[in-house]
């Protein structure tokens, strides 16, 4: 494993998109940074630029128009990284399934960037910060 | 319109964690002044009326309460009452008593999180990570009550779907004290900060012809002295049961804002006190044999203001047509009103005010008459919280004393 | 007002309404032609001191309905007014969005939706449908399938 791997799951700086989410598991994202759960005690840091991320935690369905903006940002970010699709929706639409304005879910819209993109799913609706993190730890320990 | 929207978006600026949803605005203006403002949406369209269409009327409430996170207990509420309208069916008392319990958990940690991202935008991050502290009981008692923080698929048409367990009861009322004293905390430090009153009185003004013109609801309209209020004005669940007030202020300004959502919350704790201690026996539910055709309207008042539904039944089990309209909508265009002439150090916290479904600043561009961008979103972000810093040095008080209570 | 009052006040403009029809004490259904809703809607809104709520695009067989939500929150009275497009080829109504902003938002989308021109609109651009949407499709019409 390159160092480049090693820094990653040391200390995975995450950067959030919402690609059309309804904000609950956004505001679940949020709450990671508050005291009750607090992850940058394990070195989760939510960064501000794409640039600096090693992660992406997507929310939403991927939205017609979002979708652009998703692709855009995926090719900006920092390879090697690591999307996370988080909640229902990013990781299959879930109740949009089938809606005019829906061009996802996530992974069909980043794997039209890059067919071999590195992508972890965390499933619910929304899911608790406790599953985010344990999503999150998962998929690193994997890498 | 310029299309400006269509430079590499990235290159504006980054998506901030905070703002959780992505949309454009575009200031224009003129040195330090906002001579124009313009939103794209679309970012979170979803096609959620046509997708009603095409699920069974007891399917709708699992879509609606998706709409939007923060609102997710109103927008079914409002949905369910249009269809029980239309089918003649009353739920039972109890029923309507747990509708009021989850609605007003809900408004209590929806406006408490508010409280948190306005302290945020203006560089008070302490207020931010209390606030969402003292959200987390209130999260917990959701959760036990329904399943889920922040989904509670509780509403369906003629009842709910869970109970308060009568355990529950003694554990909801505990909280609600040692919430109440938090909130007195941070009510009383908010309301006698010089450093809060010289940042956000006479900030981004919407007076209340202006709320009027652009038929604003919620929080922002009482703010500006219009008295509006569903739960009181045509009251639905419990609310006309229980004794609690409706909170305006005159100025309109952001300041105004803040105490009318903190004294909501404190009003708010007193409604689930007394909907718990007054919780009717009986069952939740009753039975709905079918939907006639005949159209109908509901309506709730969500955290952000009035949740408004509009349903069309041909007789089957589908709805032929559902309006939805959450409260954003109407709220969102006002910052034409109150924007406009403003300083641009303003725009995040004037935005943020009328509570947007979307956190808004997301995507916030400064162009030049020309149509070049001058700042984006993190420049605007530091210029709001720069403003701060200058007001405390001016004022020399200290921050904000929070205690543990 | 009360209710007798309000009751009144509608009755003031019943020439330009095909109908007036008072479900419960707190619904009210209007119904008009297109040409005479812009009339209503300033009379609902100016005269009669209502806040405008929304209005709904419906796509009903034989034409296309343009509803407009008002409340009367001292009663809290919802009153509907149900405009009636009888042209389908080229729908189009008088838009309220000059005496109204609050109506501005919602004529573009029923705009983006259903493919109703709003005659006067300040800025009738696209809102909610993508960038990369094709022109000339309508998604809420019932042509248009899930």
């Amino acid at each position: 494993m390159g160092w480049k791997t090693w820094s990653l799951k040391r200390s995975p700086w995450v950067f959030h998109v919402n690609a059309g989410a309804c904000n609950n598991c956004d505001i679940e994202i949020v709450d990671l940074l508050t005291p009750k759960f607090d992850v940058e005690r394990f070195g989760i840091k939510l960064v501000g630029s794409p640039r600096h991320a090693d992660a992406l935690l997507v929310t939403g369905v991927g939205t017609k128009q979002a979708a652009i903006r998703l692709r855009e940002i995926y090719r900006q970010t920092a390879k090697p990284c690591v999307v996370f699709c988080i909640g229902a929706c990013a990781c299959g639409t879930g109740i949009f399934q089938g809606g005019y304005h829906v061009a996802g879910p996530v992974d069909q819209i980043i794997k039209e960037v890059d067919p071999n993109a590195i992508i972890a799913y965390v499933p619910g609706c929304p899911p608790k910060p406790e599953a985010m993190i344990s999503g999150v730890v998962k998929a690193l320990s994997v890498l | 319109m310029k299309q400006i929207l269509r430079k590499p978006v990235l290159a504006v600026g980054p998506i901030h964690p905070l703002q959780e949803e992505m949309e454009f605005y575009q200031l224009t203006v003129d040195g330090e002044k906002v001579t124009d403002i313009d939103v794209r949406i679309s970012y979170n369209h979803r096609g959620i009326e046509k997708i009603s269409e095409s699920l069974q009327f007891d399917q709708v409430p699992f879509l609606v309460s998706r709409v939007c996170g923060i609102c997710s207990a109103s927008h079914p509420l409002a949905y369910v009452q249009a269809v029980e309208e239309l089918a003649g069916v009353k739920p039972p008392e109890r029923a309507l008593y747990v509708r009021t319990i989850i609605n007003e958990l809900e408004r209590i940690h929806s406006h408490i999180l508010w409280a948190g991202l306005a302290g945020h935008f203006i560089g008070y991050d302490t207020v931010f990570m209390w606030a969402w502290k003292y959200r987390e009981p209130v999260l917990d008692l959701l959760e036990e009550i329904a399943g889920n923080r922040n989904q509670y698929g509780n509403v369906k048409v003629g009842g709910c779907r869970e109970d308060v367990p009568d355990e529950l009861k003694p554990k909801i009322l505990n909280e609600m004290d040692k919430l109440e004293k938090k909130m007195n905390m941070l009510v009383n430090a908010v309301l006698d900060d010089p450093i809060l009153h010289a940042r956000l009185k006479g900030v981004g003004v919407l007076t209340r012809e202006a709320g009027i013109k652009y038929a604003v609801t919620g929080p922002t309209a009482r703010a500006s002295g219009i008295a509006i209020d569903v739960r009181r004005d045509d009251p639905y669940a419990a609310y006309d049961d229980l004794d609690w007030n409706v909170i305006t202020q005159p100025e309109g300004d952001v300041f105004a804002k803040v105490v009318v959502r903190l004294l909501e919350v404190l009003e708010s704790i007193k409604i689930v006190k007394q909907g718990v201690k007054k919780l009717p026996g009986g069952p939740i539910t009753t039975e709905v044999k079918e939907i006639p055709a005949g159209e109908a309207v509901g309506h709730a008042e969500a955290p952000r203001g009035e949740t408004f539904h509009y349903v069309r039944s041909d007789g089957g089990n589908r709805p032929v047509r559902h309006k939805i309209r959450a409260p954003s909508y109407v709220n969102v265009p006002s910052f034409k009103a109150s924007c406009i002439g403003a300083n641009i150090a303003d725009v995040t916290i004037t935005l943020a005010a009328v509570d947007p479904c979307y956190s808004c600043t997301e995507r916030l561009a400064v162009v030049d008459r020309h149509g070049s961008i001058l700042q984006d979103y993190e420049a605007l972000l530091a210029l709001s919280r720069q403003k701060t810093e200058r007001i405390k040095k001016e004022i020399d008080t200290p921050e904000l004393k929070m205690e543990d209570v | 007002m009360n209710l007798q009052e309000l009751n009144g006040k509608l009755s003031q403009i019943k020439d330009k309404l095909i109908a007036i029809e008072q479900k419960t004490d707190k619904r009210i259904f209007l119904s008009c032609e297109a040409e005479d809703a812009y009339a209503v809607n300033k009379f609902l809104f100016e005269d009669a001191g209502c806040r405008f709520v929304i209005a709904t695009g419906i796509d009903s067989d034989d034409c296309f309905e343009v509803l407009y939500h008002f409340a009367y929150d001292q009663l809290g009275c919802v009153i509907t007014l149900k405009a009636f497009i009888r042209d389908r080829q080229s729908p189009a109504i008088e838009s309220i969005a000059p005496f109204l902003p609050a109506a501005e938002w919602i004529e573009r989308e029923i705009h983006d939706l259903f493919g109703i021109d709003f005659k006067n609109h300040p800025n009738l651009r696209r809102l909610i449908l993508s960038d990369d949407w094709p022109q000339g499709v309508y998604p809420l019409r019932k042509e248009v399938k899930k």
